[in-house]
């Protein structure tokens, strides 16, 4: 057993664990963060995203000793206040979910995909969220909510400085 | 795009909710988390199951010791098929399609042979799921082989090795349909003999994975003699008979949740061996158990898909006429017949006419065991099989005749004016205008100007060569009537129930048998309701998916959820009015007849203003101090209906394809459809479930096959190379809907969720040959591989088989013009 310390979605953990337990295993089995969820095996499918001091990860090819002194933001605490993020509220909006399973990872993804291109084309979102697998929209209405959430997410930006 | 009078708007009255584009109630716990997938589930002293799978195809257990397994740390017991030889029944197959079907059993784990890699072999429970895991490594097993069959066309051969050893050959059984024996149409023999052009061909419809997002897992809790299983399943109702069935649970101590389930596509319309399992384990520690697949398990052992190889000929006048269709399918049925793993192809048997006007038709199909993983429904579940053969052969058709592919199939489809028309396979196709939705698909489509563009780059020689591809379609969903199915020996109804519970506060609960999983019941039936009640959208719950809540319901697939559940809402709805009804007479002092309903109100009929409203008359009826006598004092109510007829949704969907003659790499130009699913309740949640069922028609035709090497082994086993296509893979979808309200339900609707899937496969394929018909190429296999398609451009043939020659499950056999050609070995 290993003990790590990690911030999850704005609280503290001190957790022993196997060296071999993977982060994802760790934030659903230890710490109850269900939210994110495991869709495969391989590192393809993108369900388990979360974000790792601020950058998209796969939590299952992350192992959680791996996280120790992180800070993890998962999809359970991207919402500030009540407020949806705009990435939340535009998957609504634009219903870029049916089943949801792979939601979570999906707007993590989406997340960092706008935070390295504030302005993506549609090619570029398909392309920038290609490691995220979906069997329900076709990812037409994924584009839509990217789309919108990038252009909320820039005005604001552009308001505040 | 939607060619109909707005339904949101009425002469007077108020705004309805269907037609209302209405974001979903259901987003707002899967976008933040909040959500209750089987997996989280964690109950006090739960156990964890791991199992040991069979490496090998086909073999007889020689040797299996599960002593040091057992003496692992955490390990709380290990089982093997011995432990539950006596107990574990048969999974159970609803579908003898004949009545001389042979099914020779599919125990949950096996016994003394194994007959698919995947297959359970042994369980271990234990403390944690890791140390399950772990344990599996130290059971000692030795499998002595037999013979594997794989390919289909040489396991129907007299003297073909078996399967089963207790069976006589691989057939489970010998489907026929024909139209001249059934009376709906004339002599197929007389048909062909007589016919001035007939075009033959042979289609292998690949093996699929439906690969829902949410791997399978299932909880069982444990209440002295009464169990809960959880579990992502389509069918909770289905899975609560089928379990008490097969484990002599009694049905009444038996309760099943499906919590939130991510995705099923058919894929999770199963009562799969590790559900019985799970229950076994449960009922024989005394201790809650949970079992969650890993993506690789969820590959190699939840059901596939598809795998047909169909040989279809047409029969046709030279002017285009066509005079008969015969269809003769082989279907992969896996090792074992699972829930309705031979209807599937049956399903398809009455499809294949599709929206031709055919005096003549003739199908059979011989279901064949192989040593694979069983095939059962997959997203339209016979119906993509049917559409395919019957839309590819229709532009073979057109090639032979020298005619427009479309023109062809203008000949010969079922005018608007002709509906209803009683099919030659004696279905009656209600409703529908297949001319107006081609006309609306070619000019989504921008048809005139991609045929130039066609046009300029064959004569320039382009390398990159455009086609367009066609399919013009139609389904038979939303199953189904009940004494339709009975006549097709399936072994329930098609029935569905809802019940609406008026609470004090004039809040409303719904409980629908229909069991969503991505589908976005909990908004649409609230717009149902909404208008049904005149209560406001909000003010409706939508309970599901726990027997013990619904106790009647025979869950969601086959497109019927709407047409079929929906429709019982709306029945239960008018119950409550009518039972409201009377309660408003008495306390307004007015006679029931001069009383109207509208917006929620019963007011006297000339009198406006006074009134009273049935969310009041709920708690007056909670209250209970004031009601006519001789009624009960309740007004919620319940219903089940059963439809009449089947739903025929249809459209045109054209597909624009790039086709890289050089690299054999496609790229889809433009797709546009348009299609007719009737009356839409929801125009957002329809638009994407066209979207998500394009998506896996396009991926059939384009990326994905499940494929076992020579020896048996599922070489597709993870997502690295079974292809999911992501979101660069595929293009944005042009789409549109015409409305012709279906006949057989008082919504209109004729279901959406596999239209897309139904359609677009042969859609693809047809625009893929179209661009490269002229270098003589006649068909390609399916998926449309870069190196397939080079393959049939440069070398002649379809393409063959993916990867190494000869290594997958067909032996290496290639379609050629003069027929099957057999691989060099």
């Amino acid at each position: 057993m290993t003990q790590i310390s990690v911030r999850v979605d704005g609280a503290s953990y001190a957790d022993d664990v196997e060296p071999r337990t993977l982060l994802v295993h760790y934030l659903r089995e230890q710490l109850g963060k269900v939210g994110t969820v495991v869709g495969c095996d391989t590192s393809n499918c993108g369900a388990c995203t979360v974000h790792l001091d601020g950058e998209s990860v796969k939590s299952c090819t992350v192992l959680a000793v791996q996280a120790d002194g992180s800070e993890v933001t998962t999809i359970e605490g991207i919402a500030e206040g009540g407020e949806l993020h705009p990435m939340q509220r535009a998957f609504h909006e634009k219903h870029g979910l049916q089943c949801g399973y792979c939601t979570p990872g999906m707007i993590m993804a989406s997340i960092d995909l706008l935070k390295n291109n504030p302005n993506p084309s549609e090619a570029e979102i398909r392309e920038g969220i290609e490691g995220n697998l979906c069997r329900c929209t076709g990812y037409v209405n994924i584009v839509r909510a990217v789309q919108q959430a990038a252009g909320e997410m820039s005005s604001t930006a552009g308001a505040q400085a | 795009m939607t060619l109909t009078e707005d339904p949101t708007t009425t002469a007077d009255g108020p705004a309805k909710e269907v037609g209302n584009a209405r974001l979903r109630k259901e987003d707002a716990r899967l976008i933040t988390g909040k959500t209750t997938w089987t997996d989280n589930m964690v109950l006090p002293g739960m156990l964890h199951m791991a199992f040991l799978r069979s490496p090998v195809a086909h073999a007889t257990i020689s040797h299996l010791d599960v002593s040091a397994a057992k003496d692992r740390p955490n390990v709380v017991a290990v089982y093997t098929g011995q432990d539950f030889k006596d107990e574990q029944g048969t999974i159970p197959c609803a579908w003898p399609v004949t009545p001389d079907m042979v099914n020779p059993g599919h125990p949950s784990i096996a016994v003394d042979t194994v007959n698919h890699v995947g297959e359970a072999v042994a369980i271990v429970v234990a403390r944690t799921r890791t140390a399950a895991v772990d344990a599996v490594e130290a059971i000692d097993v030795d499998y002595e082989n037999l013979p594997v069959v794989l390919d289909m066309e040489e396991a129907v051969k007299d003297g073909a090795d078996l399967v089963h050893a207790s069976t006589s050959s691989n057939t489970s059984y010998h489907f026929v349909f024909d139209a001249g024996e059934a009376g709906t149409g004339s002599d197929t023999d007389a048909a062909f003999r007589d016919a001035e052009v007939t075009v033959s061909r042979r289609f292998v419809q690949q093996r699929l994975i439906p690969a829902f997002m949410e791997p399978r897992s299932a909880v069982v809790g444990v209440q002295g003699d009464n169990y809960t299983l959880w579990s992502a399943t389509q069918i909770p109702h289905i899975l609560r008979v089928m379990g008490a069935l097969t484990t002599g649970i009694p049905e009444h101590k038996l309760r099943v949740v499906a919590p939130d389930v991510g995705g099923g596509f058919g894929g999770k319309l199963q009562v799969c061996p590790e559900e019985i399992l799970a229950l076994l384990v449960a009922r024989r520690l005394g201790k809650p158990v949970k079992w969650t697949e890993t993506r690789s398990e969820s590959l190699m052992t939840a059901h596939h898909g598809r795998d047909q190889i169909q040989y279809i000929d047409v029969a046709a006048k030279k002017d285009g006429t066509v005079t008969g269709l015969r269809v003769r399918l082989l279907a992969d049925m896996g090792a074992y017949l699972r829930l309705i793993t031979p209807g599937v192809p049956a399903l398809g048997a009455f499809m294949f006419p599709g929206i031709y006007k055919f005096p003549a038709y003739r199908f059979e199909c011989d279901g064949v065991f192989t040593n694979k993983v069983p095939t059962d429904a997959y997203r339209g579940a016979g119906r993509p099989e049917a559409t395919f053969a019957i839309e590819r052969i229709m532009d073979e058709l057109a090639v032979e005749l020298d005619m427009d592919p479309m023109e062809l199939r203008r000949k010969n489809w079922i005018s608007a004016e002709e509906f209803p028309f009683t099919t030659v396979a004696g279905l009656e196709y209600d409703s529908g205008d297949y001319e107006q939705a081609t006309q609306a698909a070619l000019e989504l489509l921008g048809y005139d100007e991609l045929r130039a563009e066609q046009k300029r780059r064959r004569e320039s020689g382009d390398p990159v060569q455009l086609g367009i591809g066609i399919s013009t379609f139609t389904e038979m969903c939303g199953l189904a009537p009940s004494r339709v199915l009975g006549s097709l020996s399936f072994g329930a109804g098609g029935w569905e129930q809802a019940s609406i519970r008026m609470l004090p506060t004039g809040k409303v609960e719904v409980v629908t048998g229909s069991t969503p999983h991505g589908q976005g019941h909990e908004t649409a039936w609230s717009q149902i309701v909404a208008d049904e009640l005149g209560v406001p959208f909000e003010d409706v719950e939508v309970l599901h998916g726990d027997t013990a809540i619904s106790s009647r319901g025979l869950d969601t697939y086959g497109s019927r959820s709407l047409v079929v559940g929906g429709t019982a809402v709306v029945k239960a709805a008018e119950k409550v009015v009518a039972k409201a009804r009377k309660i408003a007479a008495h306390l307004l002092e007015a006679s029931e007849d001069d009383l109207e309903f509208s917006g929620g109100k019963f007011s006297v009929k000339g009198t406006p203003g006074a009134g009273l409203g049935i969310q009041e008359i709920a708690l007056a009826i909670f209250a209970a101090h004031d009601y006519p006598e001789g009624i009960e004092p309740s007004i919620d109510a319940e219903a089940a209906f059963d439809p009449v007829n089947f739903s025929f949704p249809h459209g045109t969907h054209l597909c624009a394809m790039e086709v890289d003659t050089e690299t054999g790499f496609v790229t889809i130009r433009k797709y546009a459809s348009v299609d007719d699913i009737g009356t839409i309740v929801n125009p957002i949640i329809v638009e994407g479930q066209m979207h998500g069922g394009l998506a896996q028609g396009i991926a059939q035709a384009l990326y994905e096959e499940a494929i076992y090497d020579a020896d048996g082994n599922l070489t597709t086993g993870t997502f690295v190379d079974y292809l999911l296509p992501s979101a660069a893979d595929l293009p944005t979808f042009h789409t549109g809907n015409t409305v012709h309200a279906a006949t057989s339900n008082p919504l209109g609707a004729k279901g959406v969720g596999e239209a897309g899937c139904i359609a677009s496969t042969p859609a693809v394929v047809n625009a893929a040959l179209d661009a490269v018909r002229h270098l003589g190429v006649t068909d390609i296999r399916m998926p449309l591989t870069p190196e397939r398609v080079w393959r049939a451009i440069h070398q002649g043939g379809d393409g063959g088989d993916r990867a190494a020659e000869g290594s997958n499950a067909y032996g290496g056999a290639r379609t050629t013009e003069s027929g099957i050609e057999e691989a060099a070995q």
